[in-house]
C-alpha cells in the first residue's frame, strides 16, 4: 500500500481584509467580496517564504508520521511559483533544515498553482517504483497580485506538506490522474514581478475545462461516480469556482466545504488544494474517500484518489490543524503594513 | 614590579568634530599631555582604538599616530578591547613602565565616529557582540543592554526612574565640564519621554556618538619625582578580566562578571577595598550600565544600584561620587578614547583641578572601563601621592 | 555577505545543533572545541530543546539596516527547556503581550537577507506558545 504517512500546514499569521484593499483602490469592498467569496487572505511577513513555510510544513507533516526518519526520506519536491531565489532550489534548504541530506533528491517545481501536487505526483511514482522509502511533496507560496488587480485581494500565502510512504499509510493512493494542454490564461516573465492574466479566460477555456477533464478521467479511470466520495477538494482561486466546478461535475457542497479554505485565506497558490486536502483530512475518518483535483495555469490538472486508513485516528492530533491555523492567532494589518512586508514600496537602497 | 605614575593628561574638547581628522584629534590630546608631564623624551606609546578600520577605513594607526606625533621611530602598538581599548592601552603602558623596560610611555586612547552614518556606526560597534549569535539575530547595543536591564528590573525592580537619575546626574556633572561633548541638564521626565531605542532604553539612557581623543603620560616613580612639576598620581592597582562575549552564554544578565572581577584584581593589587575609594569614572554607555558596574565594584549591594543614583549617593556631593566627569553619557563616547579620558578625569581630581566639579580633596579614584556588553573590563586604581 | 559565513552556521541556524560536556552537563550553543568549566575537550553532540521560556526582551526600535523592514521587532534570551540559552528574535508577538517567563517555542524563519541580489540566512526565531 503506497499513500501519504504524514501530513502537516503552515498559515502566517497575519491577514488583510478584503475592505483595506479595497479602500485604497477606490473599488467596492461588497461587490469584491461577493464575487470572490472572499473575506480575507494570509499575509506572509518579511521573514516568511516559501522555504520557511515548507520547514514548518513538513515539520507538522513529521509529527504526524512520527515514525520516519528524515534520513531515509529519499526526495523531496516544493511546488512554488514564489521561490525566494530565481536560482538556487528551495528543497536543499528543507532538506538540511529537517536533517535529510545528503542521500537524497531534490527538485523545486513550478506550474503556476499546480506545482504543489506535481511534487506530491511524483513522489508517489517514486515510491510506489520502490526507487526511495519516503518522499515529500510540498506546495507552498507566498502569491504576489498586481497592486489593484483582482488577484491582489486573493494572493495569499500558506504551504502544505506530504510524505508518502508504503508503511503506517494514513491515506492511501488509489488512483491518479492528470490533464494538460497549452492554454496561456496566466503567466509571469522572466524579471517581472507580478503575473499576468487574461481575466475571463482564466475561467471557462482553461480552470473550468482542465478540472472537469481531469477529474472526469479520474473517475473513468478509477471507476467511480462523485456519489463514491465523502469529500473532494478543487484547486481555489477564489471562494466561488470550487462549488461551481463541483455542481457541473455533480459533487454537493458538503463534499466540498471541509477543503474550503479560500473565503478565509485566500488562495495560497501551489498550497491551495494540497491544504485544502489536509483540512479535509484533519477531518476524515478511516475508510473515508477523498478527491484532490489541483489547478494550474498555463495549464493542467493532477488527480488524485485517496482512501483514509485507520491510521488517520493516531496522528491526526500530533500536529495543529489547518482549520485551527485558519482561525486562530491571526493579527489584522492595514495595507500600508502590507505593502512594506510584501516589497511593494520604493525604499532607498 | 616598580611603581608607576601618571605625570600628565591631555584631552581636548569631544563630540562631533566635523573638521578634525583621526589623527588631528589624537595628536593635540598627545601634545597636551606631553605639555602637562612637562617631558620631552617619550620611550614608546600605545594607542587604544576599537575600530579606526570601520569608521575611517585607516588600519596601522599606532605608527600613523607615531609619525604625525613626531615620535617616528620609537615603538607603537595600537591595542583593541572594543569600548575597554583605551584603559586597556593604561594597562599596557603600566606594564611596560612596571617592567622597567622603559621610563616613559605615552598611553592613550581614539575614535573618529562621525565619519560614517548612523548605520555605518551602528555596524561598527555592534562588531563587539557576537557577531554570529547575537547581532545575526538583529541585536544591537541598546539592545542588549536593554536586555539586561529589563531583567535587573525583573529581578530587583530597578524603576524608570532609577535608571533616569543617571543620566540626570551625569547630565548635572557634563555642565560643570567644558570638554564635554553636552552642557546641557536633563530631567527624570526628559529621559523617560525621549524617543524609545529599545524597550526599556530611550534615546537618553545612551551614550552618543563621538570623535575624540584623551592620552596620558606613565613614568616610574623615580622618573617621575625628576621631571614632574604635578602633584604626584600613583597607578595603585591594575585589573583586566573576560567574560563570555554574548549575554546568553552567561549565568546572570545582571553581573558584569569581568568587571567583578577585575576590581577584584586592582582592589588586591591596590591593597584597598571599595569603601576606600572616594570617587570613580565608570562606564556608562548605557544608564543600567552604571548601576550594574556601581554593584558589581562594590559600592552598592547587587540590585541597589538605582536605588543609589536616585537617592544621589552617586552625586557629586554623595557619598560615592560617580562620574564627575558627566561620564560616556554626557562627556561622550569616543569608544577607544574613553578608558583613558576617565583617567585624565581621576588625575584632574586627584590633582584638585577639576573646576567647577571639583570634589572636596579626593585621595583615591577608581575607573573602570568595559568593552562591548561586559565581555572585557580594565579597572585602575588611583591615589594622590 | 559572502555566503560561506552562513553555510558554515547551517547546523545551528537550521537544527539547533549544540554540545554538551559529560563532565558538567552544561550544553554549549554554539558547540564549543573546548569546555570553559571542565576545561573537557570531547564534548558530545546534542540536540537542543525546542521550547523554552523568555529570560529577558527588548524591542528593537531603532534596527540595523538588515532589519529595518521588521522594526519594531523583539529580541530576546531564551532558556530552553532544556537549560541551554540562546538569543533570537521573538516572532509573531505583540509588543504588549511580551513578558519575562513566557513560553515560546522555536520556528524556522529567514533572518536576514544580504540586499536585494544576496543570498538569504535563515535559521531560528521564537514564537509564542498559544495552542
Amino acid at each position: 500500500m503506497v499513500g501519504i504517512v504524514g501530513y502537516g500546514a503552515y498559515i502566517p499569521r497575519c491577514r488583510i481584509k478584503v475592505e483595506e484593499i479595497a479602500k485604497v483602490w477606490g473599488a467596492d469592498a461588497p461587490s469584491y467580496k461577493r464575487g470572490l467569496g472572499l473575506q480575507e487572505k494570509s499575509v506572509p511577513q518579511p521573514d516568511q517564504d516559501t522555504i520557511t513555510m515548507s520547514v514548518e510544513a513538513t515539520k507538522n507533516a513529521l509529527k504526524r508520521g512520527p515514525h520516519v526518519d528524515p534520513k531515509k526520506i529519499g526526495a523531496i519536491y516544493i511546488g512554488s511559483e514564489s521561490h525566494p531565489y530565481a536560482v538556487k532550489p528551495s528543497g536543499t534548504t528543507v532538506a538540511e533544515a529537517i536533517g535529510a541530506t545528503p542521500d537524497i533528491h531534490c527538485a523545486d517545481f513550478e506550474f503556476a498553482c499546480k506545482a504543489g501536487t506535481e511534487g506530491m505526483f511524483v513522489v508517489y511514482g517514486l515510491v510506489k517504483a520502490a526507487l526511495i522509502e519516503y518522499g515529500l511533496g510540498i506546495g507552498a507560496d507566498t502569491s504576489q497580485g498586481a497592486p489593484g488587480d483582482a488577484l491582489e485581494y486573493s494572493a495569499a500565502a500558506g504551504a502544505a506538506s506530504f510524505i508518502f510512504g508504503n508503511d503506517k499509510v494514513l491515506a492511501e493512493c488509489n488512483e491518479t490522474f492528470s490533464f494538460m494542454t497549452d492554454t496561456p490564461d496566466f503567466w509571469r516573465r522572466e524579471q517581472e514581478f507580478y503575473p499576468r492574466h487574461g481575466g475571463r479566460f482564466t475561467g471557462q477555456p482553461a480552470y473550468f475545462k482542465h478540472i472537469t477533464g481531469c477529474a472526469e478521467g479520474l473517475m473513468k479511470k478509477a471507476g467511480t461516480e462523485p456519489k463514491d466520495f465523502d469529500y473532494v477538494i478543487f484547486h481555489q482561486p477564489n471562494g466561488k469556482f470550487p462549488q461551481r466546478v463541483g455542481k457541473m461535475l455533480g459533487f454537493t457542497p458538503e463534499q466540498i466545504e471541509p477543503g474550503l479554505l479560500c473565503p478565509l485565506l485566500g488562495n495560497t497558490y501551489s498550497g491551495s488544494s494540497p491544504m485544502g486536502l489536509t483540512s479535509t483530512l484533519d477531518i476524515s475518518k478511516p475508510g473515508d474517500k477523498i478527491m484532490l483535483v489541483s489547478y494550474g495555469s498555463g495549464a493542467g490538472s493532477d488527480g488524485f484518489i485517496f482512501t483514509v486508513t485507520e491510521r488517520i485516528n493516531e496522528v491526526r492530533d500530533l500536529a495543529l490543524n489547518t482549520r485551527y491555523m485558519l482561525d486562530n492567532n491571526k493579527r489584522y494589518i492595514d495595507y500600508g503594513t502590507y505593502a512594506k512586508y510584501r516589497g511593494k514600496i520604493l525604499t532607498a537602497e | 614590579m616598580r611603581e608607576v605614575c601618571v605625570i600628565g593628561v591631555g584631552m581636548n574638547k569631544w563630540g562631533e568634530l566635523w573638521g578634525k581628522s583621526i589623527r588631528d584629534i589624537f595628536v593635540e590630546s598627545a601634545l597636551l599631555a606631553i605639555k602637562d608631564a612637562g617631558v620631552d623624551k617619550i620611550d614608546s606609546m600605545y594607542v587604544g582604538c576599537m575600530t579606526s578600520g570601520l569608521f575611517v577605513g585607516q588600519e596601522h594607526l599606532a605608527s600613523l599616530l607615531a609619525d604625525y606625533l613626531g615620535k617616528v621611530p620609537i615603538p607603537s602598538t595600537r591595542v583593541e578591547s572594543a569600548c575597554a581599548s583605551g584603559g586597556l592601552a593604561v594597562r599596557c603602558g603600566f606594564i611596560e613602565v612596571a617592567s622597567g623596560m622603559s621610563d616613559v610611555v605615552l598611553v592613550g586612547g581614539v575614535e573618529k565616529m562621525t565619519d560614517v552614518s548612523g548605520d555605518g556606526a551602528t555596524y561598527a560597534l555592534a562588531t563587539a557582540a557576537d557577531q554570529e549569535y547575537e547581532v545575526f539575530h538583529g541585536a544591537t547595543f541598546p539592545g542588549l543592554y536593554a536586555l539586561m536591564a529589563k531583567r535587573h528590573m525583573h529581578e530587583f525592580g530597578t524603576t524608570r526612574d532609577m535608571l533616569s537619575a543617571v543620566a540626570v546626574k551625569n547630565h548635572d556633572n557634563g555642565s560643570k565640564n567644558p570638554l564635554a561633548q553636552f552642557q546641557s541638564k536633563t530631567t527624570l521626565e526628559g529621559v523617560a519621554k525621549a524617543v524609545m531605542v529599545a524597550d526599556p532604553l530611550t534615546l537618553m539612557d545612551c551614550s552618543p556618538i563621538t570623535d575624540g581623543a584623551a592620552c596620558a603620560i606613565l613614568a616610574s616613580v623615580d622618573k617621575a619625582k625628576e621631571i614632574s612639576k604635578n602633584p604626584l598620581v600613583k597607578i595603585l592597582g591594575v585589573g583586566n578580566a573576560t567574560d563570555r562575549i554574548a549575554l546568553h552564554s552567561r549565568k546572570s544578565l545582571t553581573t558584569l562578571n569581568a568587571t567583578v572581577e577585575a576590581s577584584k584584581r586592582a582592589y588586591e593589587m591596590a591593597g584597598k577595598s571599595p569603601k576606600d575609594i572616594d570617587f570613580a569614572e565608570v562606564h556608562d554607555c548605557f544608564t543600567i550600565a552604571e548601576i550594574m558596574v556601581t554593584e558589581d565594584l562594590g559600592f552598592f549591594e547587587k540590585g541597589k544600584g538605582g536605588h543609589a543614583a536616585l537617592e544621589g549617593k552617586t552625586a557629586l556631593d554623595g557619598e560615592k561620587p560617580i562620574n564627575t566627569s558627566g561620564g560616556l553619557k554626557s562627556k561622550g563616547h569616543p569608544v577607544g578614547a574613553t578608558g583613558v579620558g576617565q583617567i585624565a578625569e581621576v588625575v584632574k581630581q586627584l590633582r584638585g583641578e577639576a573646576g567647577e566639579r571639583q570634589l572636596k580633596n579626593p585621595k583615591v579614584g577608581l575607573t573602570q572601563n568595559m568593552g562591548g556588553s561586559g565581555g572585557s573590563a580594565v579597572v585602575h586604581i588611583l591615589e594622590v601621592m | 555577505m559572502f555566503p560561506a559565513r552562513i553555510w558554515r552556521e547551517i547546523p545551528q541556524r537550521y537544527r539547533l545543533e549544540a554540545n554538551r560536556c559529560p563532565q558538567t552537563g552544561e550544553i554549549y550553543f554554539p558547540p564549543r572545541l573546548v569546555c570553559p568549566e571542565g576545561k573537557c575537550v570531547e564534548l558530545e553532540p546534542v540536540k537542543l530543546a525546542e521550547t523554552g521560556t523568555v529570560e529577558s526582551f527588548t524591542v528593537i526600535r531603532v534596527a540595523p539596516s538588515a532589519f529595518t523592514d521588521e522594526a519594531p521587532y523583539p529580541v530576546g534570551i531564551v532558556k530552553l527547556d532544556d537549560g541551554a540559552k540562546m538569543m533570537c528574535q521573538i516572532a509573531d508577538a505583540q509588543i504588549e503581550e511580551l513578558k519575562i517567563g513566557m513560553k515560546v517555542k522555536i520556528e524556522f524563519r529567514k533572518i536576514q537577507s544580504d540586499g536585494k541580489a544576496g543570498v538569504h540566512a535563515y535559521g531560528y526565531k521564537c514564537v509564542p506558545v498559544r495552542d
